[in-house]
């Protein structure tokens, strides 16, 4: 039986320029008790068919044709057309939150930051269930129980903001559930979480949909989440469905052109290590201007460009007044030390958190120091970051530059294009103006977008063109050595394929260095040469791609890589071994990795090229104590 | 909770010493003092004989002291010719330009300003709150325009010219007696029902007049706040749940937009005095704005020092209780320290 059956479904938009076709004659089933992943990059219908559904749609929209019927299961109540519902109406409150349910991508905006999780868990149960608040409330801890809280009865009166991202997401799931819906719809659920976090997440949904035999929808656009969790797909673009069918089909058999082209683009494990990703989009980036006139960087490649010593930073958390109260501190890098090669792509990974982001700033030194420094060779040795002055320190932020994370929030709004480019030049007054016009054209055209543009705001470009922007951008004052912050972490798996292809053609090109700071390992695995993994302000584990991705060593790096989803059906996560690695508490890891507070983080060489955060092994002397 | 408001108020004695010390230096900013402003307009006009007398009165009132002893000496940290008798001692300095003690310049004045500011204050919530709301969740309706366009109006309106046009059409409709703060014949009279209900009926019109910019302005924030919450995700979460519009409402985005409705207590004091001086002149209400005018024209140091330094305290105050109000409504600022733990 089919909890939900959408037929011929097509919704408008009204807007200004008249109207816009979002979703286009879509049909697909969810049947009783399966997992339904509709798949689809950004601004392709997929969340305006789950508002639908909802009957969550924004005003300016419009269902023009189509049928969405929603069945109960349990025969207790007749089919609905949802469609033919009033958004508003009694009967379509009735439906949400009882009937069918909804996450969201975001735990951290998606409950009110005022209310406690009991009450709005709980809310629910009392608008749908007919029952009085004790017993909600009792209800909500059975839920919050079924969702594998540590404490439900204390979790009932703790606010959101007293919890971390992966409990808010069970947290919004158990509010969901609480009605038990016959249908969940799972709007990117675990997109904003880490890997191991999304990992659990995934096994709770699994968990709580056998547990009630539910039917779930899942919308994402990440193949490694459907490989694991759906029965059937839906792949959509542009608003309509381009191929459909069972899980085993699409992946080993995917007959339409587009969706061949998003498997392509996704970075896997199974890559060889010359192995490019086929975006969809392919850009062809024209170097030839740029590379003309580049200073020659004079260190050597291979040699060390940058060195991070002892580096350790500590955060306030709450100043004490003059009046008292107590001052917490937290350590967000504890002793790093790490070298990266001229030439090099080191990727730095960990969860959020683990301090790599304080560590890419320690290099920028954007921040001040409790401890160690960092080290940096312009060409004649290794100098001290901190010690640099006046037009010593400007050149050295010529030579290193930072892409960010958020292509949204990282350029300004009010500023052009050409001035967003030009910018960095004028700070280091490089260039009389008219160089500086063509420099803007060049840098265009190198990350391949239309020099006409250039007198544009960034709102009239798309995600992955703002990213290609800030890259220009990073690229105006000719660096050598580039910090990537996440740099695709906010864009589709197609655009991150441009990106990173991008980037890689750029190193090549330009003899740039990266530091490529993400918590998607399989990213970095495709575009790093050496991976560094971070947790809780500690260096791990740092050594050669293949040897840290083939021969994990560390109880946290083996987590890390078992919780990557891969979009393979015949490499499914092992749900069973998750329980077992509560991997990211240092005090838990086992002999000779443990550390527990005031240790020595030191690395230990187990194998050639491939250091170890082992206390143990250091202090019993077993191995050569030759670290880095 | 009680370390919190304990600690609060342990934390407004500091800053009332700051605030006392930046009074006193401003009102003394300018050269001279009121007495030796006097001796200089006695000794042009050739009449020395009551200089001496002046001279007197300087040194009694510690004017040719040095600055930091007059400030000390002004809030009672330090011994006067009259041992210790500042501020803190009760002694509210002294008036030369009434020739009484403050207390007596400024004390029938004190009660009636509070009482109009507190009026004006929960009129401007009272007006605000539910055009705010109606404005926000129908934005862009005929109903929003039309507050809209108020709102801009009562902001641009000079408050005198609508005291004096309320005051004409009260007049005219109601037959209340123009300006004052009671019907004439209630004045110096025993306290009744019938002097107290004058006295409310007089203060209509200033209320009104004192807070419509503040309302206008409140409105807007209000809109403002409210429409950045209303598509926030966690609303969308309500609805997912089934809520009705109007419950959720209330319950969710409404919550959160109040914060900066009750963190505005404290700044609403200060700027309804000041912005309240012309009206009372127009209106002759007995508040301490017009006598802080004169007072700072005529260098009237001690007067003019101890307004300030009150409007300063109830601003304090108006603080103290918005903090309070937060703390209790939002468990971000309560418990602020319990989450890092």
């Amino acid at each position: 039986m089919n909890v939900l059956s959408i037929e011929g479904l097509t919704v408008d938009f009204n807007t200004a320029e008249g109207k816009i076709r979002a979703v286009d004659d879509v049909s697909f089933v969810v049947p009783e008790n399966r997992t339904v992943a509709l798949v689809g990059e950004s601004g392709s219908g997929k969340t305006v068919i789950s508002q639908t559904i909802m009957g969550l749609l924004p005003e300016a929209a419009s269902i023009t044709s189509g049928k969405v019927v929603l069945a109960d299961a349990s025969g207790a109540e007749p089919p609905v057309d949802i469609a033919t519902l009033s958004r508003k109406g009694a009967t379509m409150r009735h439906l949400r939150g009882n009937r069918v349910a909804i996450i969201f991508q975001e735990p951290m905006t998606s409950l009110s930051p005022l209310h406690t999780i009991g009450d709005q868990i709980s809310e629910a149960a009392i608008l749908h269930r007919n029952v009085s608040r004790p017993e909600a409330r009792e209800l909500t801890k059975e839920m919050l129980r079924l969702v594998h809280f540590p404490d439900p009865k204390r979790a009932l009166d703790t606010y959101p903001f007293e919890l971390s991202g992966g409990l808010r997401q069970r947290a919004m799931i158990a509010m969901a559930m609480i009605c038990r819906p016959s249908l969940l719809i799972a709007d990117e659920p675990t997109t904003a979480l880490d890997v191991t976090i999304q990992a659990e997440i995934l096994k709770l949904i699994r968990e709580v949909q056998g547990e009630l035999r539910m039917s779930v929808l899942m919308i994402t656009h990440d193949f490694g989440v459907v490989a694991n969790m759906a029965d059937e797909i839906a792949v959509i673009y542009h608003g309509r469905i381009m191929e459909k069918g069972t899980a085993e089909q699409l992946f080993s058999n995917p007959q339409h052109e587009y969706l061949k082209a998003l498997l392509n683009a996704v970075p896997s494990f199974q890559m060889d290590k010359d192995e490019r990703l086929v975006p969809i989009r392919p850009i062809v980036i024209k170097s030839g201007d740029l590379t003309k006139n580049r200073p020659h960087c004079k260190v050597e490649p291979g040699t060390p460009l940058v060195e991070m010593r002892d580096v350790t930073k500590k955060f306030t958390l709450r100043k004490g007044s003059f009046l008292g109260g107590k001052v917490k501190t937290m350590t967000a890098l504890d002793g790093i030390n790490l070298t990266i090669r001229r030439g090099e792509c080191l990727g730095l990974v960990g969860e959020s958190g683990s301090g790599k982001t304080t560590a890419a700033k320690a290099i920028l030194r954007a921040l001040d120091l409790q401890g160690g420094k960092v080290l940096y060779n312009r060409g004649n040795g290794l100098e001290d970051i901190a010690s640099l002055k006046g037009a010593d320190l400007m050149d050295y932020r010529r030579r290193v530059q930072l892409i960010f994370q958020d292509p949204f929030s990282s350029l300004n709004p009010r500023m052009t294009i050409n001035d967003t480019l030009t910018e960095p030049l004028e700070v280091h007054g490089i260039g009389t103006s008219q160089e500086r016009a063509e420099r803007a054209r060049n840098l265009m055209t190198l990350v391949g977008l239309d020099p006409r543009f250039l007198r544009r705001y960034p709102h009239s470009f798309s995600g992955g063109q703002r990213q290609r922007i800030g890259i220009a951008r990073a690229l105006a004052l000719n660096p050598e050595f580039i910090l990537c912050d996440e740099p695709t972490s906010a864009l589709d798996v197609s655009v991150q394929a441009q990106i990173l292809n991008l980037l890689q053609d750029l190193k090549r090109d330009l003899n740039l260095t990266y530091l490529f700071v993400s918590h998607n390992l399989a990213v970095v695995d495709y575009i790093a040469d050496r991976i560094a993994v971070m947790c809780r302000g500690r260096l791990v584990e740092v050594g050669e791609t293949r040897e840290v991705v083939g021969n994990p060593l560390h109880p946290y790096t083996k987590a890390l890589l078992s919780a990557v989803p891969e979009p393979d059906l015949s490499a499914p996560l092992d749900f069973t071994a998750l329980d077992a690695n509560r991997a990211s508490e240092p005090e838990l890891w086992p002999e000779p990795f443990r550390l527990s507070d005031g240790m020595e983080p030191s690395l230990v060489e187990m194998e050639p090229e491939h250091f170890v955060c082992a206390p143990g092994l250091k202090k019993t002397g077993a191995l050569e104590g030759t670290a880095a | 909770m009680l370390y919190y408001i304990f600690r609060r108020i342990l934390m407004m004695v500091p800053t009332l010493l700051v605030i006392s010390f930046l009074t006193f230096l401003i009102v003394e900013l300018p050269a001279g003092d009121y007495i030796s402003n006097q001796i200089a307009a006695l000794k042009s006009a050739g009449e020395s004989s009551s200089v001496a007398k002046l001279e007197f009165l300087r040194h009694e009132f510690s004017l040719d002291r040095p600055f930091f002893e007059r400030y000390l000496i002004w809030v009672g940290l330090w011994p006067g010719p009259h041992g210790l008798d500042g501020l803190i001692q009760g002694n509210w300095g002294w008036s030369f330009e009434f020739d009484k003690p403050v207390e007596e310049v400024v004390g029938p004045t004190l009660p009636l300003t509070i009482v109009l500011n507190f009026a004006t204050i929960l009129f401007v919530y009272v007006v605000s709150f539910p055009i705010g709301i109606f404005s926000a969740t129908r934005q862009y309706s005929w109903g929003d325009y039309g507050f809209t366009f108020l709102g801009y109006f009562g902001l641009a309106t000079p408050n005198f010219l609508l005291a004096l046009i309320l005051l004409y059409l009260f007049n005219r409709w109601f037959g209340l007696s123009v300006g004052g703060l009671m019907d004439p014949q209630y004045i110096d009279q025993p306290w009744s029902p019938e002097k107290a209900m004058s006295v409310l009926a007089h203060l209509i019109v200033p209320t009104i007049v004192i807070g419509t910019s503040g309302t206008a302005a409140m409105i807007r924030r209000l809109r403002a706040n409210l429409l950045d919450e209303l598509h926030k995700q966690y609303v969308t979460t309500g609805r997912a749940k089934g809520l009705k519009e109007r419950n959720l409402l209330v319950k969710y985005p409404l919550r959160m937009a109040i914060n900066p409705f009750i963190a505005d207590i404290g700044n609403l004091i200060p700027s309804m005095v000041s912005g309240s001086v012309i009206v009372s002149v127009v209106m002759s209400l007995p508040t301490v704005g017009p006598v802080l005018v004169s007072a700072l024209q005529s260098q009237d140091q001690f007067l003019s020092g101890f307004i300030l330094l009150f409007v300063a305290i109830l601003t304090l105050v108006g603080m103290l209780i918005s903090d309070l109000l937060l703390a209790v409504l939002d468990p971000r600022i309560r418990l602020g320290g319990r989450a890092g733990t």
